[in-house]
């Protein structure tokens, strides 16, 4: 068996080189602190979203994003294929924990200021691929064609056509025309199995290569102390010690979503009806409902401003210094943490949950 | 000369301004500046829809409105007055029974309020002198008249159980008359006003039966025929069953002798059958026909509703643990259609035509009970599944543990 592995390695060794991947793998090593746990965070992301590609591509097998068929195949899907209901349950609950994860993911590394130099550009392909999850979250949430994402899509959607000047682009662009229809359907279809997967596979690649190519970061708190003689650095081999810490990781969020697919199937509902009422208390993915509830909150109207174009205004603001932060982070260079930054996770974070909080309500 | 042309065109403008100025209206003026009832008129009568379709006192009394001096209500001049009690019905017609006139605000408006009241029980009294019955403003107001839609108005549906109760359920006003007094009280508990109460405006009130201006009591041999004017299905198989006949023969008023009258109940399935609350034994007897099919309609009923409650359980459960049954819970809607069904056939009296259609309830109910059974297997099965593939994580996850903790042991030795 080593034999075969060997020979297998020599052949790919002469044709490009693997060798020197073997031998990076061989050398990789991964710093042990006490903030070591936060590392697995990235890995389990990485897993849920393998995840969703291998039962999207399953769903698709049956899958049809019409108007009339869209709930129809997806209840066939769930009723009558053999582990459709798994597949589909899976899907569902996978692509929720794999928006948690990411988010857990970036805060921790936001607090541990792993953004600072040289990893700039892989805190931006993270917060891009964050942003990306979120189009995909968005966009996979009507194919069910179901009279919550019919409605939560509508709700969205008009948000858009607010934004003064491109909001009525931007909503006919995203709708397939002025309201949500077969059109917004197969447009989101297009999305979410097409350009959101082609962007998300060069972004991951970019990501993970920066990873690597850079190594995973020490905090600043860390290296402070071994810098001043209290601590010693300490280092694990990535390959098999945190790869195989790492598959603990995987196969806690495999029982984890196979317990939640089984226990709680996600639900179908019932079949959009354009002409009928919306429902009450409609309101969209919990990732996005602190954005709604802050809108719902501010006034009609905010200095010469129209309400919802401000707070979008404002989101987009917080979202850009969000994304720039390891530009604006100056200090952190220098191996010191600044304290408004940190500040400013912990309100961001508190905002979050209170503001969902008050949606849930 | 300039100066002159343009004082001489500014006083023939003031003038022609006056000329074109609305008449005034000496009634109004008034009697607004008077005390009591004698004013009370003028200040109502700018909501009443006579005022709002352009009429004026002197369209109903007569008179001269626009002489200020009290020649305005002079007989000479063709005032009228206030009419008495018996002549309210012919003033108001005087309008209101002339369609060339009527149609002029309303094209559809009816014109036979007159004729149709002459015909009323209330008509009749008048005619014989008993001014205590209702004429026209009894019911409609004099000065206040609202439009039928306005739901401020008298005879607006959800108020007109009220109004009629105004009078007949007032035990001092109707003495003397012979009839009951508390027809308001039973219709207030009865299923039709629950469905006014919810705002269903089409739910019967007093005058969906008895008619509003040609007011009569339904007759015995008429109650089926006020009853069949909603209920049309229920009539035609009453009248098609034994007990058309044996009713007729018996005096009995149709419908009300099962389903009482104002006081008309959501009737249940238990009405059916020999247990005490059932209707059929206040006539049948053990051991008649009826007796013995009114058995058999009740316990088909029974059936159908226990395997209707049994489904629905089983697929609530299901529902409720994620499962996808909606295919099985739309056919069992079927099963309660069937349930409908039987209930309007109870009114063929007729065993075999109802348990044809409890049968086929029974049928469906019992397929989608099979479903519901099916999709709590797949659910049990599910969570044993589950609980193999936890097993096996949580061994995988156990034996990547050991390994890590040997390698690392391995290592530090």
């Amino acid at each position: 068996m080593a034999t075969l592995y060997r020979k297998t390695l020599n052949w790919l060794d002469e044709r490009f080189g693997a060798g020197s991947v073997e031998e990076f793998l061989r050398h990789k090593t991964v710093p042990v602190n006490r903030h070591t746990i936060w590392s697995y965070m990235g890995g389990i992301t990485l897993f849920l979203f393998i995840i969703q590609v291998l039962t999207g591509i399953l769903l698709l097998l049956y899958y049809r994003p019409t108007p009339n068929d869209a709930f129809e195949s997806v209840q066939y899907i769930m009723t009558q294929v053999r582990f459709g209901w798994l597949i589909r349950s899976v899907h569902s609950w996978s692509a929720n924990l794999m928006i948690f994860t990411a988010f857990v993911h970036m805060f921790s590394v936001y607090f541990l200021k792993a953004y600072r130099k040289p990893r700039e550009l892989t805190w931006l392909s993270g917060i891009l691929l964050l942003f990306i999850l979120l189009g995909f979250g968005f966009s996979g949430y009507l194919l069910p064609w179901n009279t919550l994402s019919f409605f939560a899509t509508k709700v969205g959607t008009e948000m858009a056509g607010s934004v003064p000047g491109i909001g009525k682009w931007l909503l006919v662009f995203l709708r397939g025309g002025q309201e949500v229809t077969g059109a917004t359907l197969t447009r989101f279809f297009g999305f979410h199995v097409a350009v959101l997967p082609g962007l998300a596979t060069v972004l991951l690649a970019m990501h993970l290569l920066l990873v690597q190519r850079l190594g995973m970061s020490v905090p600043p708190s860390v290296e402070r102390a071994i810098a001043e003689g209290r601590a010693t650095p300490r280092s694990m081999p990535f390959f098999p010690n945190f790869l195989l810490r790492d598959m603990i990781g995987w196969y806690a969020a495999l029982g984890v979503l196979g317990g939640l697919a089984a226990i709680f199937p996600w639900e179908l509902g019932t079949k959009a009806d354009a002409f009928a009422a919306a429902p009450a208390g409609i309101r969209p993915e919990w990732y996005f409902l602190f954005m709604f509830q802050t809108l719902k909150y501010l006034p009609a109207k905010i200095l010469f401003l129209e309400g919802e174009f401000a707070g979008l205004l404002g989101f987009g603001a917080a979202a850009a210094v969000w994304v720039l932060v390891p530009f604006l982070d100056r200090r952190i260079g220098f191996g010191r943490v600044t304290r408004f930054f940190t500040g400013l996770g912990i309100f961001v974070i508190g905002f979050i949950v209170v503001l969902s909080a008050l949606a849930l309500r | 000369m300039k100066n002159s042309t343009t004082f001489i065109a500014l006083i023939l403008f003031s003038l022609q301004a006056a000329s074109a100025a609305p008449p005034k209206d000496t009634c109004i003026a008034c009697h607004s500046a008077l005390e009591g009832d004698l004013a009370k008129p003028s200040k109502q009568f700018e909501g009443d829809v006579h005022h709002q379709a352009g009429l004026s006192c002197a369209d109903c009394h007569g008179g001269n409105p626009n002489d200020e001096s009290m020649d305005a209500m002079s007989h000479a001049k063709g005032f009228r007055g206030a009419p008495k009690k018996n002549q309210t019905p012919d003033f108001c017609a005087r309008c209101h029974a002339d369609a060339a006139y009527m149609h002029r605000f309303d094209p559809k408006m009816r014109v036979d309020q007159l004729s149709q009241y002459l015909t009323s029980v209330h008509g009749k009294r008048l005619k014989q002198g008993d001014t205590k019955v209702a004429a026209c403003v009894d019911c409609h107001g004099v000065h206040n008249i609202l439009p039928v839609s306005d739901t401020r108005s008298p005879v607006y549906p959800a108020n007109v159980a009220s109004t009629c109760a105004h009078c007949h359920s007032d035990p001092r006003y109707m003495k003397g008359y012979g009839i009951p007094t508390d027809q308001a009280v039973r219709y207030q508990r009865s299923v039709h006003a629950a469905m006014l109460a919810q705002g269903d405006m089409s739910a019967p009130t007093c005058t969906t039966c008895h008619g509003n201006h040609g007011a009569t009591p339904p007759g015995v041999t008429s109650v089926a025929n006020v009853c069949g004017t909603c209920h049309v299905f229920f009539v035609q198989l009453f009248e098609k069953s034994p007990h058309q006949a044996a009713f007729a023969k018996m005096g009995f008023p149709g419908c009300v002798q099962c389903h009482s009258n104002h006081e008309i109940v959501r009737p249940v399935d238990a009405w059916v059958g020999s247990a005490p609350q059932s209707v059929c034994i206040t006539c049948h007897a053990p051991g008649d026909k009826g007796y013995t099919a009114a058995q058999a309609i009740s316990t088909d009923l029974a059936n159908l509703n226990s395997s209707l409650a049994r489904a629905e359980k089983v697929l609530n459960v299901a529902e409720r643990d994620g499962m996808e049954v909606s295919d099985a819970k739309v056919e069992l809607t079927d099963a309660n259609d069937a349930l409908v069904k039987a209930r309007v056939n109870v009114h063929t009296f007729d065993d075999s035509a109802v348990r044809k259609l409890t049968d086929s309830g029974v049928e469906i109910a019992g397929k989608s009970y099979q479903a519901g059974v099916a999709a709590l297997r797949e659910r049990d099965s599910r969570r044993k599944g589950l609980g193999i593939a936890l097993i096996a994580i949580v061994l995988a996850i156990g034996g990547l543990y050991l390994k890590i903790r040997q390698m690392e042991a391995r290592n530090n030795n």
